[in-house]
């Protein structure tokens, strides 16, 4: 679960981490108000989406960069006005974009020189890793291809814990002395304990910026949290309704259900990610492209499969329904009788194409084929995908 | 001979007393497993189906019992403290069904293991088998037959769809280990092929990886040093979008090594041959054990 950029500000500030000033507006006028209650310009204002690349990005109206420089606040309210409710298109977000709803106003300081730090989990070694580079503002990838040896790392023993004189190491890695090596050094403990109590997979500060000659900022954050830990952190946990930026996985996320939504024309429901991953792949093969990842999960009932029936039809995008599963300790039979009952009550407009393999999947099929529903039906796993594909193209 | 578990496993159940626990429990008893105790802390001195006994703790259980493996259903939030127990306890092989514990917990939890002699499957995993003779784990045992493919997955359902094409073809198995889905995790896919390749009763090998880490890369690696026995491989995620969790927590790109084409691409490196379509796991499999024959 990855946090907007004004969300996770927001989370290391409480940590002690050095934050501009700034705050978050959903209006224009309110965008305004903020510049005008900070110190002098210049500002920046930044579209709130989750994906990088914002800056080179353009919106759909053609208004350019997704990140822009003001010297007043009446300029601020003007670019505001061209974010909010725009589409912004980045290198990173497909042609599609993301539609921007919150702008970011902050000071933006002058910044003598950008550096890099980062916190993640290492799955190889199977512990946290520290990483710091005196080259920041680029991508990090990038840095690692061209210039290995200015990335520098320290895996945390996990029963030892992350000390200061790693913080010391890692800051004069990056080509930091005197006052900003120890404020740094501060900076990178205060990370690594934000990063352990709020159960992060991912803490990365990119730039990290040395302001004049002896202050260092945080000018860009993106963090990653464990969903697997939201519920030992209900305070983050309301976070994730404002990082909604899909209607569908809004729907997905009330009725509890795994999903991620796709900008294909075929909706999956199937049991298993990995089985549900593999569906996707499957349609792709034969020239169809899924409208979304939905795992209904290995102990699906009756309940769940009516609710994931109700979001893959409410999804303007779906021209035909591919249902698979695979019936391990869940029964073919009680699964057809979920589909009969769902289809009965909602009346879907597109076609539906079923594949039920393993424990009763005989039975189940016969349930589906006496219920005189237009359901079609397919044992065989590359048969009933290329239906599927041939279903969504008919209703085009 | 299987790897992991065979007839003779001893099992305790820790969270016996859960839904999914009393129902996995039965399943397990039904397909011949040797359930021989359950642990639900406060429940010690009664019994599952009046023929299971309870204890308060798995070190009472395995004095009493003689266990040897765990089978783990303990909800997520307590379910790092009964890998621990389990493994204080000195227990060989711990197997958790259990989907959704923090990855700093299971660091921790790696790392404690590190020192002992347990080994860890899963977590969020649907656990291991040797047909015929053990099922630790919630898989439909049914659909499994004894025979010459080791298989090693990230996945559940889909490997029982696998499974289900090799038995429909008459290819058995000789165990199946559902490594997890999770980040942090114990027996990796490189692991469990080192052990398929000790084992006299495997004669070739299925790998089932998905998007996420770069665990394939490293089981390919392995693989070429290895005595090489047949081995097919399939992955999922070809259209899993970049930076997006699917399903399971491991299962997100965030690097050029979690995609699809890169794991493809280690295998091909080797040798390792990639089925490309989830329908044909099973002809892929008899094409790569057909073709070492003659």
């Amino acid at each position: 679960m990855n946090l907007f950029e004004y969300q996770a500000r927001g989370l290391l500030g409480r940590y002690g981490l050095p934050i501009s000033p700034g705050g978050v507006a959903t209006r224009p006028e309110e965008a305004r108000r903020i510049a005008e209650g900070l110190a002098m310009g210049p500002f920046v204002v930044k579209a709130q989406i989750l994906a990088g690349g914002r800056g080179k990005g353009r919106f759909l109206s053609g208004f350019a960069g997704g990140v822009r420089l003001c010297g007043h606040p009446a300029e601020v309210e003007e670019v505001a006005r061209a974010m909010l409710g725009g589409v912004l298109v980045t290198a990173q977000t497909g042609p599609e974009g993301r539609s921007v709803s919150k702008v970011l106003v902050a000071e933006a300081p002058q910044i003598s020189r950008e550096l890099y730090l980062a916190i993640l989990i290492d799955r190889g070694r199977r512990r946290p890793l520290v990483v710091g580079s005196a080259h920041g503002g680029v991508d990090i990838e990038e840095v690692a291809r061209e210039s290995p040896g200015t990335i520098h790392r320290i895996w945390v023993d996990p029963q030892v814990g992350f000390w200061p004189y790693q913080a010391r190491e890692l800051a004069a890695c990056m080509g930091l002395r005197g006052l900003l090596l120890t404020q740094t050094a501060d900076l990178i403990v205060r990370l690594y304990r934000f990063f352990c109590e709020c159960d992060a997979s991912l803490a990365e500060i990119n730039p990290l910026a040395v302001i004049g000659t002896e202050k260092i900022a945080v000018i860009d954050a993106k963090i990653g949290l464990d969903e697997n830990a939201l519920f030992r952190h209900p305070e983050i946990a309301a976070y994730r309704n404002e990082l909604v930026e899909d209607v569908r996985e809004g729907e997905a996320l009330k009725a509890g259900l795994n999903y991620v939504g796709l900008s294909g024309e075929i909706g999956c429901m199937v049991n298993g990610a990995g089985l549900a991953m593999a569906t996707m792949d499957i349609l792709h093969r034969y020239g169809g492209e899924p409208a979304n990842f939905l795992d209904v999960g290995g102990g699906a009932d009756q309940n769940h499969v009516t609710k994931a029936f109700g979001i893959l039809m409410a999804d303007p995008r779906v021209r035909a329904i591919f249902v698979h599963i695979f019936g391990g300790i869940m029964r073919c039979d009680v699964i057809a009788r979920g589909i009969v009952e769902a289809v009965s009550h909602t009346k879907p407009k597109v076609p539906i194409v079923v594949r039920l393999q393993g424990t009763n999947f005989e039975e189940g099929k016969a349930i589906l084929q006496q219920s005189g529903l237009p359901i079609r039906t397919s044992d065989d796993l590359a048969d009933a995908a290329q239906k599927a594909v041939a279903a969504a193209r008919e209703t085009r | 001979m299987a790897i992991l578990v065979d007839g003779s496993t001893r099992v305790v159940v820790q969270g016996i007393t859960g839904k999914a626990g009393s129902f996995h429990a039965r399943a397990c008893l039904e397909y011949g497993t040797s359930i021989v105790a359950g642990v639900t802390p406060g429940r010690g001195g009664q019994k599952l189906d009046e023929r299971v006994p309870i204890f308060d703790s798995v070190a009472e259980a395995k004095q009493a019992s003689g266990c040897n493996a765990s089978l783990i259903f303990v909800p997520a939030s307590g379910a790092a403290d009964a890998i621990l127990e389990a493994a204080a306890a000195g227990i060989e092989l711990i197997v958790c069904i259990t989907e959704g514990i923090p990855t700093l917990d299971m660091v921790r939890v790696r790392q404690c293991l590190e020192d002992t002699k347990t080994r860890l499957i899963g977590p969020n995993c649907p656990g291991v088998i040797t047909p015929g003779q053990c099922k630790i784990g919630i898989m439909p045992g049914y659909i499994h037959k004894p025979g010459p493919v080791g298989i090693v997955s990230r996945s559940g359902t889909l490997t029982y769809e696998a499974v289900w094409q090799l038995s429909q073809r008459g290819i058995g198995q000789s165990s199946c280990v559902g490594i997890g889905g999770d980040p942090i995790h114990g027996l990796g896919l490189q692991e469990v092929i080192e052990m398929f390749d000790r084992d006299p009763a495997t004669e070739a090998i299925l790998v089932i990886g998905e998007i996420g880490g770069r665990e394939e890369q490293d089981a390919a690696a392995f693989w070429q040093t290895s005595s090489r026995k047949p081995t097919a491989a399939f992955l999922a995620g070809v259209t899993a979008p970049p930076g997006r969790r699917m399903g399971h927590a491991g299962a997100v790109i965030t690097g050029a090594a979690g995609t699809v084409e890169a794991k493809i691409e280690a295998f091909d490196a080797v040798g390792i041959s990639v089925i490309r379509s989830p329908a044909e796991i099973g002809e892929g499999m008899s094409k790569v054990m057909a073709a070492t024959v003659s």
